[in-house]
């Protein structure tokens, strides 16, 4: 599998809004450090998950790679390219390739726009056919989603939320896109319709091959849909592997907690005893070393100072923690 | 004991396009220290079941068509409103799935959970202020002596939900209806909320009425589930006894829903359809038209539940070959 994305080092940072005493005591500008350093890889026709709190930077990051926030450093290749760089008829190519689907899918539609409007637009702003062709386009590809055509005219104010979504995945696939960063894309959705959507995602990613970037804070839907996991904390990715593998054996502490924090199924199963003490931290001030510190049970000296972990390869995937040797001291 | 009993409760919105019956003749009984989970997804009336319970709804608007809620044997829905201020907030309370939305944003945190203690329990409001700091350090809110003075912007959502559940815990009530308490939380926050609800059962006897869409929540934390579709409740039974043989096929569909341990790759078994909208109800069962195993029967009359035994009743009547062909 060849890298379809290639993601090093990435930097986001947010500046803040300068309160009345901050101008007052000629303080500098602060920045939130949303995306802090994070290298990904996915290959083509590979799922990956993308785990972690809100504030963590999940959503930061996607919107990162499809520059659709500006990024302070760091590099995102597509397909060999580097994205960061691409002049700006470049990108309308690059984003016929790479698209995004969101996460509240009433808000990301024109509510007086019909769905047939709607999906015809991206064919006639990216000259993918001739204009006569448009409705047969439309019509193919709201059949791909799921979507009866007698919905073609309904405005999208008039649709319900799983409705809604079909039509922001179907723009996303109308291109012909090979990159899908769906950022939680089913947690606005009620439990049957989100079975639904997961269905689609699952066949779509089968019959097209698509590669999906998949944002969620549900670790039961990203370990059904991905092949891949990575879990995000306070900018940084903490742990990254098989899904399978991270579900089954977490190695981070922060993994771990959050793994052991979702609500079984099982009737026999109590909750489990508080593994994460503390609240969600903030993103205006991350604590120095590593930024799990203060809510992990097992952390050392090392942990508290300095650099944020590096890069450990334990058993087949990635860990950032200094419970595990690196790799110059192995 | 029984704490609470509802009867054959109904509930109906005045619209300009005529009453909607968001409610309809909904029945559960909640004995004390009892957590009894009411479970669906969105629309299926549980938010307006828990809230018409404690007449909390907009008189104007919505009108209580029917049926009794009786607590400790009185009926609340003909107390008088003078009672009912008297046991909202001491004897019953409720807490909200949103705390920023519920709590007063230009009070500190420690006034408004010393509030009732005040109006109810007549303390002065230094004692009140005592009781309040230990209440939030029984929530676990840290450094409470200090963070009983904060506003409620000043702190995270988790935080705020236990604020939330301090107040409504002040006057040692019998009962707490929580309505999605945790569906704004994170997962890892969720838990700690959850534990926190259990451990106040367990120490105080509390009944807890646990509103969610997520059987996840509902089956880490209650004894007892009523899944609710369409403003009726489909099925209720043990906790145990609904996650291994449901008998509604809703609710077999529900857990089925899950993205559990399902195969990477493989298809939910998800329900089709959409739910319906309550000006359009399909006659018969609700559930009918999203229903493998409907027949003719389903689609005619007027389905009531069933008590398949002492504690399991589905509004299926054909549970017997819906669970056969499962």
């Amino acid at each position: 599998m060849s890298a379809l994305l290639e993601v090093s080092d990435l930097h986001v940072h947010y500046r803040t809004a300068a309160r009345l005493t901050d101008i007052l005591a000629r303080r500098p500008r602060r920045f939130v450090r949303a995306v802090n350093g994070v290298s990904l890889s996915l290959g083509r026709g590979d799922t990956l998950g993308l785990v972690g709190e809100s504030g963590c930077g999940k959503s930061t990051l996607g919107r990162a790679i499809l520059r659709l926030t500006e990024s302070n450093a760091g590099a995102v290749q597509f397909d060999g390219e580097d994205v960061l760089k691409l002049p700006p008829a470049e990108l309308l190519r690059f984003r016929r390739r790479a698209q995004i689907v969101f996460q509240d899918p009433y808000a990301s539609l024109n509510p007086r726009r019909t769905v047939a409007a709607t999906l015809g637009e991206v064919f006639r702003v990216h000259r993918l056919c001739p204009p006569r062709q448009v409705e047969a386009r439309v019509q193919e590809l709201m059949a791909r989603v799921g979507l009866p055509m007698e919905l073609a005219g309904r405005r999208a104010g008039g649709l319900s939320g799983g409705q809604c979504q079909r039509v922001g995945i179907a723009r996303a696939l109308a291109m012909g896109a090979e990159l899908i960063i769906a950022d939680e894309p089913v947690s606005a959705l009620d439990v049957s319709i989100q079975a639904q959507i997961l269905n689609l995602f699952t066949r779509l990613q089968r019959d097209m091959g698509l590669t999906l970037l998949f944002i969620s804070h549900d670790l039961g839907v990203v370990r059904y849909l991905c092949r891949r996991v990575a879990v995000m904390y306070l900018g940084r990715i903490v742990e990254e592997g098989p899904t399978d593998e991270v579900f089954r054996n977490p190695k981070h502490p922060y993994t771990r907690a959050l793994i052991d924090a979702i609500p079984r199924m099982d009737p026999a199963a109590r909750l489990p005893a508080a593994q994460l003490g503390g609240e969600p931290p903030n993103p205006r001030n991350i604590p120095s070393g590593c930024a799990f510190h203060p809510r992990c049970a097992q952390a050392m000296p090392a942990c508290r100072q300095g650099e944020a972990p590096s890069r450990r390869a334990i058993e087949g995937r990635d860990v950032w923690c200094h419970l595990y040797p690196s790799a110059t001291a192995a | 004991m029984t704490l609470l009993a509802v009867n054959d409760l109904s509930v109906e919105f005045v619209t300009p396009g005529g009453r909607l019956r968001a409610v309809d003749g909904v029945s559960f009984e909640l004995a004390e220290g009892e957590v009894l989970g009411l479970v669906g997804e969105s629309g299926s009336g549980k938010t307006v079941a828990c809230r018409s319970m404690l007449r909390l709804l907009p008189s104007e608007r919505a009108r209580i068509a029917g049926g009794e809620v009786l607590f400790e044997g009185r009926d609340l829905l003909h107390e008088s409103e003078a009672q009912l201020r008297r046991l909202r907030g001491s004897r019953l309370a409720m807490i909200f799935q949103n705390p920023s939305t519920h709590l007063d944003p230009l009070m500190t945190v420690g006034r408004q959970v010393a509030e009732p203690l005040i109006y109810h329990e007549g303390l002065s409001s230094r004692d009140a202020r005592l009781r309040a700091i230990e209440l939030l350090r029984q929530v676990g809110i840290p450094d409470p002596a200090h963070n009983i003075d904060a506003y409620p912007h000043q702190f995270s959502g988790g935080m705020r939900q236990r604020a939330m559940i301090a107040g409504a815990i002040a006057c040692r009530p019998q009962l707490l209806s929580a309505d999605e308490p945790t569906t704004a939380l994170d997962v890892t926050v969720q838990a700690q909320i959850l534990r926190l609800l259990l451990e106040l059962r367990d120490d105080s006897g509390l009944a807890i009425i646990l509103v969610s869409h997520d059987l996840g929540v509902i089956a880490s934390t209650c004894d007892r589930v009523a899944v609710m579709y369409a403003g009726r409740i489909m099925e209720q039974a043990t906790k145990a006894e609904l996650l291994r043989h449901p008998r509604h096929p809703y609710t077999a569909g529900l857990i089925a829903s899950r993205p559990g341990d399902g195969a990477r790759g493989q298809e939910l078994r998800s329900i089709e359809g959409q739910l319906p909208a309550l000006s359009a109800l399909p006659a018969g069962c609700r559930f009918h038209p999203r229903c493998p195993h409907a027949e003719a029967v389903c689609r005619t009359g007027d389905l009531r539940p069933l008590a398949i035994d002492p504690t399991h009743t589905t509004a299926c009547i054909r549970w017997r070959e819906a669970t056969a062909a499962a």
